[in-house]
């Protein structure tokens, strides 16, 4: 199978999205020439032509709104935010209008739409470029969020998600866009809502959300060096949540550390945690840990934004406090 | 407009007033849950707009919308029910008030944020251009909300994608107790339409004549291409923000009179009967009519289920 880079397969999964439903268009900000901020919509123009693929002003909540209303209208919309900070001046739009239209009008629209957005702490992005911000979209009721961390899985994600007859927010760390990984030439669809089981173990449960799936599988080769055999898992999807492939694994175990670049405080780490001690607290050896951001905005000084972030180190001191 | 049109517009703004007054009614007994804004004074300007609309037109209605609703063909007895909360209302009970769906009628919904509106109306915009309809969207949107960024944003985006739009402005003077003359410099919002290079027109909002005209007017662009206009209809709420307000002392009782002198029903009425393409008592009757559906509008809106509990879950998600 040929290797593409993650950033490439964002492009695919548009493509894929747009090729299956003709009446689906995507707005954004220099989207169409310029092919997106960071080039993850490059060729959509030229496949797709102008009247799909269409350059909007710096106006959020307009657009947001519109591509609601399009979508409840029966049109297939997509909005690229570019960074998921930019939600923030959009927010009565999505929390208020995009995610309860269909309840609000007792199911008389749907409201096939998407918002595709980049986040995460890395490089010196700074407070307003760096924010790991699904736990907020997580907590309303109507919203669909995905959180792809392989080249393979963004493709068919993100086609899934523009497939879809809800608000999906599918959400890329900037630190996943170079990565590389298999990804097939052909258009393909992931289902919403399967957590995959990325390295098979039997002593701990990692759960990583995201770009922290990769820490997490870096940890997991320390900890095997030290005769620890962690499993680890992707959830993929926050909503819905595949709980059941967590549950599986934590009884297994018996331990379980949570990885989650969101702030601890009602973090999605948190829900997790959750839904564990609910459902297979008998089968806990030992506390639950979590490891997320440190509650500060994130700085922009490298030292300090490495200081505050999750990375390997962290993941495999927690472990070993629990074993 | 030919006279029976113009009759029929007279029978809408009476079914307005008396559905308004019997929901105010209702919801001072405590039998209306909830919220409720009611749109007495201001029927001439749904009516005027929503005469120029086809039924599969889109619209997007304010906190204040139940006029609007009624004016583009809504059903009063599921527009009722709606309010009561029951299971055959619009929304199934899942709205209420300030959230009025319909659909098959264009109607977007009603609205409980001030501007949140204004986004929407240019996707139903959007929706319609690329598939080449010829349907147009019609945003309802008062003098509070033309002080929200989702105006700004929301006019120049369907200006400069020359969408199939027209912002109808119902500047009835206050934005809930704030009088948008000390909150602004300007005495027209229809003016700020330079600022997008659209069309502005400012019109008495009480005249439904002069409101339809102008909206004819910009729904024939609109059709055609030629993108939005920013109409202002310059009207006045009879009574409180909302029902229960504790007193509108941010209003004169002298400016109060002055605006139920100039009634828009009254003053349709007597522009009919002035032209005699109706008399007394042709009114009369159609009052009396009016008043018998909206009687049994809330007869049956008391009378129908509440959804089942259980069901409170459903259509979160598609």
């Amino acid at each position: 199978m040929r290797e593409i880079t993650y950033l490439q397969a964002i492009r695919e999964g548009f493509a894929a999205g747009m090729r299956k439903d003709k009446t689906s268009f995507i707005v954004g900000e220099g989207i169409a020439e310029r092919g997106g901020c960071f080039g993850h919509t490059q060729g959509l123009l030229k496949e797709f032509g102008p009247e799909r693929v269409l350059d909007t002003p710096i106006s959020e909540s307009a657009f947001t709104g519109m591509c609601a209303a399009a979508a409840a209208c029966g049109s297939r919309s997509i909005v690229d935010i570019m960074y998921l900070d930019f939600t923030l001046v959009a927010m009565d739009q999505i929390v208020n209008q995009v995610a309860k239209l269909r309840y609000m009008s007792g199911g008389q629209c749907k409201m096939p739409m998407t918002i595709n957005g980049v986040f995460g702490g890395i490089r010196s992005g700074g407070a307003h470029h760096s924010q790991t911000l699904y736990p907020l979209f997580a907590n309303i009721p109507g919203i669909k969020i995905v959180l792809p961390s392989t080249a393979y899985d963004v493709k068919g994600l993100l086609a899934s998600a523009i497939m879809d007859d809800n608000l999906v927010m599918v959400l890329e760390h900037r630190a996943l866009l170079n990565i590389k990984g298999d990804v097939p030439e052909e258009d393909y669809f992931i289902p919403l809502g399967e957590a995959s089981i990325v390295k098979k173990g039997t002593d701990v449960t990692i759960v990583g959300l995201s770009f922290m799936v990769h820490h997490a599988l870096r940890a997991a080769e320390i900890l095997e060096k030290d005769g620890v055999s962690a499993e680890v898992i992707d959830p993929r999807t926050l909503v819905p949540f595949d709980k059941g492939t967590v549950i599986e694994s934590v009884k297994k175990t018996g331990r379980m550390v949570v990885v989650d670049e969101a702030y601890a405080p009602c973090s999605f780490a948190s829900e997790i945690i959750a839904i564990v001690q609910e459902e297979a607290l008998d089968f806990l050896n030992a506390p639950i840990k979590r490891i997320n951001t440190l509650s500060a905005p994130i700085p922009f000084s490298p030292p300090l934004e490495n200081y505050i972030l999750p990375n390997p180190e962290k993941i495999v001191a927690a472990v070993k406090a629990i074993m | 407009m030919d006279n029976d049109k113009k009759i029929e517009l007279l029978r809408l703004m009476f079914t307005i007033l008396y559905f308004e007054l019997c929901v105010q009614e209702y919801f001072t007994k405590g039998h209306i849950p909830g919220f409720a804004h009611i749109y007495v004074g201001e029927e001439a300007t749904a009516v005027g707009v929503c005469a120029a609309l086809n039924k599969d037109d889109y619209l997007v209605s304010t906190h204040r919308g139940h006029g609007h609703c009624i004016a583009k063909g809504g059903d009063i007895n599921r527009l009722m029910a709606e309010l009561y909360g029951k299971v055959t209302g619009y929304s199934s009970g899942r709205g209420g008030s300030m959230h009025i769906f319909a659909l098959e009628i264009g109607v977007l919904g009603t609205s409980g944020i001030v501007g949140g509106g204004l986004p929407l109306s240019i996707g139903a915009g959007l929706h319609a251009k690329l598939r080449n309809t010829s349907q147009v969207s019609v945003c309802f949107f008062g003098d509070g909300a033309s002080n929200q960024g989702t105006f700004h944003e929301s006019i120049n985006l369907a200006a400069s994608w020359h969408l199939p739009v027209i912002f109808v402005c119902e500047n009835n003077l206050y934005a809930t107790a704030t009088a948008f003359r000390d909150i602004s410099l300007i005495k027209n919002i229809a003016d700020r339409a330079k600022g997008y290079g659209i069309p502005g027109v400012a019109v008495d909002g009480n005249d439904v004549l002069k409101v339809y005209e102008a909206a004819s007017e910009a729904v024939e662009m609109a059709r055609n291409g030629k993108g939005p206009t920013l109409i202002e209809c310059k009207t006045y709420r009879h009574y409180g923000h909302y029902i229960g307000e504790p007193g509108t002392g941010y209003r004169t009782q002298e400016e109060i009179n002055e605006w139920i002198a100039r009634d828009p029903v009254k003053l349709f009425s007597d522009y009919l009967v002035k032209n005699r393409i109706i008399d007394r008592n042709g009114i009369l009757k159609i009052e009396k009519e009016v008043k018998d559906a909206v009687e049994r509008a809330q007869t049956y809106a008391a009378s129908c289920k509440f959804p089942e509990p259980n069901t409170a879950l459903d259509n979160v998600f598609a």
